[in-house]
């Protein structure tokens, strides 16, 4: 993601002279890299802060640590990220992880000696189901995303406790090789970590380059209009969800490898935290505007946060109303840049004496 | 009018209908189901979740929308716990739970109204701040030993009638007075403007943010009322509880025929879905098979058919009428209206 790589012809507007600020995209551009540089110094700060206040917070296994747990939430926001932008929200993600971590991990205590390949396809294509529900009820049937994964949050939650009932699946009924890859390591990095970054890397590139990728912002800017300009919205909707759901599927499968242990209540509430990572990183609530790459620092912030406090002695029932907080003061502080940036694009219009 | 009336009309008796049948259903499964003890606990559980549909349903006739209600109800509950383990005298404590409830709708009031977020944003970010909050206050630990004079809201009948509780005579009469305010005052009219047109309510001199943020208020304050009459039903205060009730309550709501969109809904019609969601979870319940985690499943199904069933309705005879009207222009090529097009054609 040089500046290089990223200048296609862009059809000239106003002034393509060299001076940054000229265009109002060029402003915009700005400010939306500022506010994605904004999250990475805070981060920043606050693993500087805690460490001094504590040195044992960058040990290796702690960053190991927190990587790994990351790489969920990052995965599962990519997906999150995509809902967001066409102006929908996906409640449902948490009870899918919830779900697939069950079903997936119990096909090693259903059939021994299960490939971990075809585990992993378990968890994606219950995800992949979920998703399609959803997608077909909001897309098709016209029911504000809102209400249908509220709803499919409390329904899949329960499906998975009536399919679990008292039981669980305990660590060792899991081979070591799929307990392994939450463990393994490249380079001191978690695989997960990496191979999650690349997800990130690649659901950039799409959103960025991609006719369809683009159409996501444009029904999430103004749908009306998107519809107006032929988009097939409930096509791209419905794709959305299914993304959604397929990366909180496979999510579940990783769920299984980091805790070992599932039973009905797994990654209950995991959906706020996903909410919270995609909108402090500094996608729109409301649609139309910001990145992956946000959304995966939103939740590195998130986890580092997490681990921090841990590490500082803060009893982990601290978590989720940190979450919450987080998350206003992201949609507060986004409004605030929003409203600037209208009136600074409003005055550059004015001086231009249109 | 009338014919404005029509549908809303339809929507209530269909209700009606749906109590009827839920009662048949109910009564088919188990006798029991009209016991007094039955009626009880149903119109125990009917009352709380109605009492928070009352403001719910003002919230999302002006077009907006609070998450928060099940995590406010838990911080009144624990708070309650907490400063009765600490030896408070009950009315103090009363009074400062509903303080704090309303303060936590202020708070997502003014986040809607003054810093002009959206409500949706605003109550997932609240919802799991006060879940939060409210845990940290108890912890893991539950309280119990409430004194009998308050616990009795959950044991004994309303003014003696063992199979009416408490908690839905009061939603009754406040139905009643919320439902009179919707329909006859000058303020119920001005919700259902802003719900469909906000510019135009603003515009009108209607004072809208004024508005949404005594709404949220209120809900706040109903809430906290609500987790401190459900706690002395339980006569417990503990972790996570009322946790999903915010899909129980929209799920009514919805039921109700209010539409998610703003705009439109009746009181009369949200109190009648609460009747059949209940008495439906009552009978269900009633069957050996069947849990609360499986009315879960039920419960997210009611509520996306709420919604879904009045959309297949309206594209139905909005096919209609498009074919009504395309198969006019091809025998008449005249701009008849598509009834009469229908007509000639028939």
């Amino acid at each position: 993601m040089s500046a290089t790589a990223e200048t296609p012809p862009r059809a000239t507007t106003i002034a393509d002279d060299g001076d940054v600020l000229a265009s109002p995209r060029r402003l915009v551009d700005v400010v939306l890299r500022a506010r994605t540089f904004g999250i990475v110094a805070i981060l920043g700060l606050f693993v500087l802060g805690t460490w001094l206040s504590q040195p044992s917070f960058l040990s290796g296994s702690n960053i190991r640590f927190i990587l790994g747990d990351t790489a969920i939430y990052a995965l599962v926001a990519i997906g999150e990220t995509f809902v967001v932008l066409t102006r929908n929200v996906d409640l449902s993600v948490g009870s899918v992880v919830g779900l697939s971590a069950y079903v997936s991990a119990n096909q090693f205590q259903a059939h021994p000696g299960i490939p971990i390949v075809l585990v992993f396809l378990v968890g994606l294509g219950i995800g992949l189901g979920c998703g399609a529900i959803t997608g077909l009820i909001t897309a098709i049937g016209r029911v504000p995303s809102l209400v249908v994964t509220l709803a499919m949050l409390y329904i899949i939650r329960g499906v998975d406790t009536i399919i679990v009932g008292p039981g669980q699946v305990v660590a060792n009924a899991l081979p070591n090789s799929f307990i392994n890859i939450f463990q393994d390591t490249v380079l001191g990095i978690p695989d997960l970590a990496w191979a999650v970054a690349i997800v990130v890397g690649v659901a950039a590139y799409y959103l960025r380059s991609y006719r369809s990728g683009r159409d996501l912002y444009a029904i999430g800017s103004d749908p009306a209009a998107a519809r107006l300009a032929g988009i097939p919205i409930g096509k791209r909707v419905f794709f959305a969800f299914v993304l959604s759901g397929a990366l909180a599927g496979i999510g579940g499968v990783i769920w299984a490898t980091q805790y070992n242990t599932i039973d009905a209540t797994a990654a209950t509430g995991l959906e706020l935290q996903i909410i919270a990572a995609v909108v402090v990183g500094g996608v729109a609530i409301f649609g139309g505007s910001g990145s992956v790459v946000g959304a995966a620092l939103g939740a590195l912030l998130l986890q580092t946060i997490n681990v921090a406090l841990n590490v500082l002695g803060v009893p982990s029932l601290w978590t989720e109303p940190i979450a919450g907080f987080l998350l206003l003061v992201a949609i507060s502080m986004d409004r605030g840049i929003q409203l600037r940036l209208a009136a600074a694009l409003r005055k550059r219009r004015a001086h231009l004496g249109a | 009018m009338p014919d404005r009336l029509k549908p809303i009309l339809r929507w209530e008796s269909a209700l009606v209908l749906a109590i009827v049948a839920v009662f048949l259903l109910g009564t088919g499964i188990s006798p029991q189901f009209t016991s007094s003890y039955n009626l009880f606990t149903l119109c125990t559980n009917l009352g709380d979740l109605a009492l928070m549909a009352l403001p719910t349903t003002l919230i999302i006739i002006v077009g907006e929308i609070d998450l928060s209600i099940a995590s406010i109800l838990a911080v009144s509950s624990e708070l309650l716990g907490s400063l009765w383990m600490h030896h408070w005298a009950m009315p103090l404590i009363i009074v400062v739970c509903l303080a704090v409830g309303a303060l936590a709708g202020l708070i997502n009031g003014l986040l809607v109204t003054k810093a002009g977020l959206p409500s949706l944003a605003v109550t997932i970010g609240t919802l799991t701040l006060y879940r939060g909050i409210a845990s940290l206050i108890l912890g893991a630990t539950s309280v119990s030993n409430f004194p009998t004079s308050y616990t009795n809201v959950g044991t004994n009948g309303f003014l003696g009638i063992s199979s009416i509780s408490w908690s839905v005579a009061v939603f009754i009469v406040l139905a009643i007075g919320t439902g009179l305010m919707l329909r006859m005052t000058r303020l119920g009219r001005s919700l259902y403007a802003i719900g469909l047109n906000q510019e135009a309510a603003f515009h009108a001199g209607i004072r809208v943010k004024r508005i949404k943020l005594g709404l949220f208020v209120l809900s706040g304050v109903v809430c906290a009322a609500v987790g401190i009459l459900y706690t002395f039903e339980l006569s417990s205060a503990a972790e996570n509880i009322g946790i999903g009730f915010e899909l129980q309550v929209i799920t009514i709501v919805l039921l109700g025929g209010v539409s998610i969109f703003g705009g439109t809904g009746t009181i009369l019609g949200v109190a009648l879905a609460a009747f059949v969601y209940a008495g439906l979870r009552s009978a269900l319940l009633l069957t050996s098979s069947f849990n609360e985690n499986d009315f879960q499943v039920v419960s997210g199904g009611l509520l996306i058919l709420s919604v879904l069933v009045p959309n297949i309705a309206l594209f139905t005879t909005r096919g209609r009428e498009l074919l009504a009207r395309r198969r006019g222009k091809g025998t008449l090529r005249t701009t008849s209206s598509a009834a009469g097009g229908a007509l000639q054609d028939g």
